[in-house]
């Protein structure tokens, strides 16, 4: 245990000594943690507003005026009865114009003329499989009192689509870029026991043991792992925490990352957890083919 | 106890050391001299498994080298110390440094390190340049602090190899003299050197090598007939 300061310092040293071979495998892996972390974000927040379209209601029926309170309970107990409806909320005139207000609350030009009276009373229906939308609409139109339905099936079937693609995509680019950081360390970590060749032979012939020799090659990966990981997660915070006013005026009823604290906690975990595998695996496989000890 | 029992060693061919029965005493002091190629350097790297015998085997007391497990030569090597024509100093550590090394290998803690290291730099009257890097120092400064780096552990045995091949005749006996004081503490020194001055003007065990083969053994002091125990 006396020699791990001295061996990371010596680690540190050849790091110092060779800062071009120290800034290609940094920022190769800066990259990879970069747009692993983009790939994740992008990935949980369309989660997120997927989640959001599939659980809100789903389909909108706007009633004629003077439908009656029987005929909407008449309404909801048919479609209660298909068994693929999971829920039904009745919004009378009033709540409609709350909810109109509480939206526009910080443009006042929008709300100060509009009362409940021009605004239609509808049934909110949410079922359990985005496929039954369609039936649930066909339900509705087919009923006299009903003016108009509306529904978001394609709204989700294209993010659905989205969200497909964006891990699909990422995911390879991913892997593509894992690879090439587990090779770049592999071969800078290789290219410094080259450069340190008459150093590894005068160690060993001082009776260094193979793990004396081997310990700060390995210590040089972990670094380039660990260091890219935290700058790339550091820089994705800086980036999300400048972009967040735009994305919550963007996405203005969309809880999108939510959970930013544990979100964050898990990129930064995560890229930490594999840039440490990707540093120790990069050069134990450099220091098992490079270094003869 | 240095044996080499029915040694060769060939490469592609070509006979580098051939049958080669020799023992070395403890405290022994001796010299191997031949011309370039005769062996001397083939048959001191065997002694610390930097190379292995064709056939037969080499002893270091009661350890067989070429059976050793890997593990094991970093052990070998603490306990058998080379010092080498070209220093073989780490060139980015300072002369402190590059004795205070094998001692870091063993995880000596600082202060440990510290009194030693400048016990022995004093030995070697190199106490005035311990924050020198190799590049500053004079071939003999560089071969001092070679032997100082060797003699940090306390070895049991020195192999030298033309120790003194690169340097002024002042410079080369300076080390001799070192080399002699650590034979006189009770190190086992085998030396190879080309340096005719030297060997024939002291008293010890010389063998002469050629082509492979110990052709001769020249004048063998009391001390080297008849081996002292530590």
């Amino acid at each position: 245990m006396n020699n791990l300061p001295r061996l990371l310092k010596v680690s540190f040293q050849r790091i110092t000594r060779n800062p071009y071979n120290a800034f290609a495998a940094i920022f190769v892996m800066f990259l990879t943690f970069f747009i692993s972390g983009l790939v994740v974000l992008v990935t949980v927040s369309s989660n997120q507003v997927l989640g959001f379209f599939e659980s809100r209601p789903q389909v909108t029926a706007f009633l004629k005026d003077g439908t009656t309170s029987d005929k909407i309970k008449e309404i909801q107990d048919r479609l209660n009865k298909t068994e693929i409806v999971s829920k039904t909320k009745y919004i009378s005139k009033e709540e409609a114009l709350e909810i109109y207000k509480a939206r526009f609350s910080s443009e006042p030009l929008l709300t100060e003329f509009v009362t409940a009276e021009i605004l239609p009373a509808s049934i909110e229906v949410s079922t359990y499989k985005l496929a039954d939308l369609s039936s649930v609409a066909e339900i509705l139109r087919s009923d006299s009192s009903v003016d108009e339905v509306i529904f978001e099936r394609d709204i989700v079937e294209t993010l659905q689509a989205w969200v497909k693609a964006i891990r699909n995509i990422g995911s390879a680019v991913v892997v593509f870029l894992v690879i090439t950081s587990f090779l770049i360390t592999l071969i800078v970590v290789g290219l410094n026991i080259s450069l340190h060749k008459d150093e590894i032979e005068i160690m060993k012939l001082v009776g260094a043991g193979a793990w004396y020799v081997r310990t700060p090659f390995i210590f040089e990966g972990v670094f380039y792992g660990l260091f890219s990981a935290l700058l790339a997660s550091l820089v994705l915070l800086g980036l999300f925490l400048w972009m967040l006013p735009v994305l919550q005026s963007t996405f203005v009823d969309i809880p999108i990352f939510h959970n930013k604290v544990q979100t964050f906690g898990l990129v930064l975990a995560g890229e930490v957890l594999v840039g440490s595998v990707i540093g120790i695996v990069g050069s134990l496989v450099a220091t098992r083919k490079y270094l003869n000890v | 106890m240095i044996v080499f029992h029915e040694v060769s060693k060939q490469y592609d061919g070509l006979t580098a050391l051939a049958d080669i029965n020799l023992e070395i005493g403890d405290s022994e002091f001796v010299f191997l001299t031949g011309k370039s190629g005769a062996g001397k350097s083939t048959l001191l790297k065997m002694i610390i498994r930097e190379e292995q015998p064709t056939s037969g085997k080499v002893f270091v007391d009661d350890l067989e080298i070429s059976s050793l497990p890997s593990s094991y030569i970093p052990k070998l090597r603490r306990k058998v110390a080379t010092i080498f024509q070209d220093f073989k100093l780490l060139p980015q550590r300072t002369v402190f440094e590059n004795v205070a090394f094998p001692l870091e290998i063993l995880g000596l803690d600082d202060p440990q390190i510290k009194k030693t290291v400048g016990e022995i730099l004093k030995l070697v009257s190199l106490e005035e340049k311990l924050d020198n890097f190799p590049y500053q120092l004079s071939g003999g400064e560089a071969q001092r602090t070679a032997i100082a780096r060797a003699m940090v552990l306390r070895p049991e045995i020195i192999l030298a190899d033309e120790p003194t091949g690169n340097l002024d005749s002042g410079s080369a006996w300076e080390v001799m003299q070192l080399l002699a004081k650590l034979n006189s503490l009770g190190t086992t020194v085998v030396m190879a050197t080309h340096n005719t001055d030297i060997f024939s003007s002291l008293p010890h065990r010389t063998l002469i090598m050629d082509e492979g083969r110990i052709r001769d053994e020249g004048k063998q002091t009391k001390a080297s007939a008849k081996p002292k125990k530590k």
